[in-house]
């Protein structure tokens, strides 16, 4: 079942990146990372690599980059993400938003570094830029997470007050 | 069970996935070669695997070869001691051969890269007396030769046909006294007349004493004689020396080395000149 979500949750990230980009101005936000991330905190590293993995390879396809960057550099993150899911508490929304920051941050250094390393690309290192980009993903990660929380309860509350009508 | 367990291993499951990527990334990426990083990296990994096999294959070899089998030895050396000596001599025997192909070539290629029509010779004789120099060749009017015709060698200028007789002809070399040709300083672009000294030396007269010779210049001839095509080699000037107010002796060694020379080119295209003569009646 997990992994329907992770593959419904990466086609529904993938396929708000492409097209949201038209009407609203997403910048350089990483929706696909988000999503990465989420799934390693909330259910633990080989998830949040394996999500990773599927994640990045699905944007590199679909990016027209050499097959494997973000696939590696996602990888990375969810696994990380998903050890410091296990092994600390980040029910906290702050330090969700420090996850969420820190592991764009990492994204980015592996994902830009190994095209650097090549000679693939050069991106130019605007600290600005990545600043930029890590606190919008965490100011994302965390409504995400504080949306998924409070969507159950709620559906909760409103099948309770319909109820009480009766 | 437990190893099944991906959880339990997700350090390897990790590592696997990374060096995956790894391996896919490199698949794609071309090196500071062009070939693939894997491709590299692969072949970096396996010639190493393949340099120690060797040399642990040649140390044995080594061992074998070394004290095992040297049994024969000593014959064996002895019969190569013999092949050598018998290669030594044919080596002998193909220098000389080789001495004559390289000749014989640097003629063809010489006779192929001017734009004349040309007969190789080869020289047969020379003078009778030591004031004449002069060679006999082994081409005559049967084979298309007549006088005043050019001598060439992939060297430069050698002569010109003064005798054509019917099956041989004789040369006239530059180098003899009564031999003469237009020449023209390749650098400075000074005209003159070269002539025959006798020895294996020519002279350059008639030059404007303006004219800039120095010694190095190469003389090339000049087509106004006539006989000669323009733009071949004559030789190099050796001396300059000042007699007296207007006068100076040039001194060129010429590009040939007479006393060596075996093949000829003559040369049947005629001369612009020899083009405007009008034909002798017979």
């Amino acid at each position: 079942m997990k992994v329907v979500w992770v593959i419904l949750a990466t086609a529904a990230a993938v396929a708000l990146q492409t097209t949201l980009d038209r009407w609203i101005p997403l910048g350089t936000v990483d929706l696909v990372l988000i999503v990465v991330v989420y799934f390693a905190l909330t259910s633990g590293r080989v998830t949040g690599m394996l999500t990773g993995t599927f994640a990045g390879l699905v944007q590199d396809a679909l990016s027209g980059a050499v097959i494997g960057m973000a696939g590696l550099s996602k990888t990375v993150v969810g696994f990380a993400a998903g050890v410091v899911g296990t092994q600390f508490i980040v029910a906290h929304s702050f330090s969700r938003f420090v996850v969420f920051m820190l592991a764009s941050l990492v994204d980015q250094l592996i994902f830009r570094g190994l095209y650097e390393g090549l000679g693939l690309r050069h991106f130019g290192w605007s600290y600005a830029q990545l600043a930029g980009h890590a606190l919008g993903n965490a100011v994302l990660g965390v409504l995400l997470f504080k949306l998924t929380e409070l969507l159950p309860g709620a559906v909760e509350r409103r099948r309770h007050a319909r109820g009480l009508r009766r | 069970m437990a190893i099944l367990d991906l959880r339990l291993r997700a350090g390897y499951l990790f590592l696997a996935v990374v060096v995956g990527h790894l391996v896919l990334i490199s698949a794609q990426v071309n090196g500071r070669t062009g070939v693939p990083l894997l491709e590299t990296a692969t072949f970096g990994v396996f010639s190493e695997v393949q340099r120690g096999a060797s040399s642990v294959l040649n140390g044995v070899a080594g061992a074998w070869n070394g004290y095992v089998a040297l049994r024969g030895v000593r014959a064996e050396n002895e019969s190569l001691r013999r092949q050598l000596a018998d290669a030594q001599l044919q080596i002998q025997q193909q220098r000389a051969l080789v001495d004559r192909t390289r000749s014989l070539e640097s003629l063809l290629q010489l006779q192929s890269g001017v734009d004349l029509q040309t007969t190789a010779a080869q020289i047969i004789g020379s003078a009778a007396s030591p004031d004449f120099r002069t060679v006999t060749i082994d081409k005559g009017s049967a084979d298309g030769i007549t006088t005043d015709m050019a001598v060439l060698a992939p060297n430069g200028v050698v002569g010109r046909v003064v005798v054509a007789g019917r099956r041989t002809s004789r040369v006239q070399l530059l180098v003899d006294r009564n031999a003469a040709a237009g020449a023209i300083v390749e650098r400075s672009r000074a005209q003159g007349v070269v002539v025959g000294a006798g020895e294996d030396r020519l002279h350059l007269e008639y030059v404007s004493d303006v004219s800039d010779v120095a010694v190095g210049d190469i003389l090339v001839t000049s087509g106004i004689d006539g006989i000669y095509p323009k733009g071949f080699i004559i030789g190099t000037v050796d001396a300059v020396e000042k007699n007296g107010v207007a006068y100076r002796t040039i001194s060129i060694r010429p590009a040939i080395n007479f006393s060596s020379l075996e093949d000829v080119l003559i040369v049947r295209t005629p001369t612009p000149a020899q083009q405007l003569e009008p034909e002798k009646p017979e």
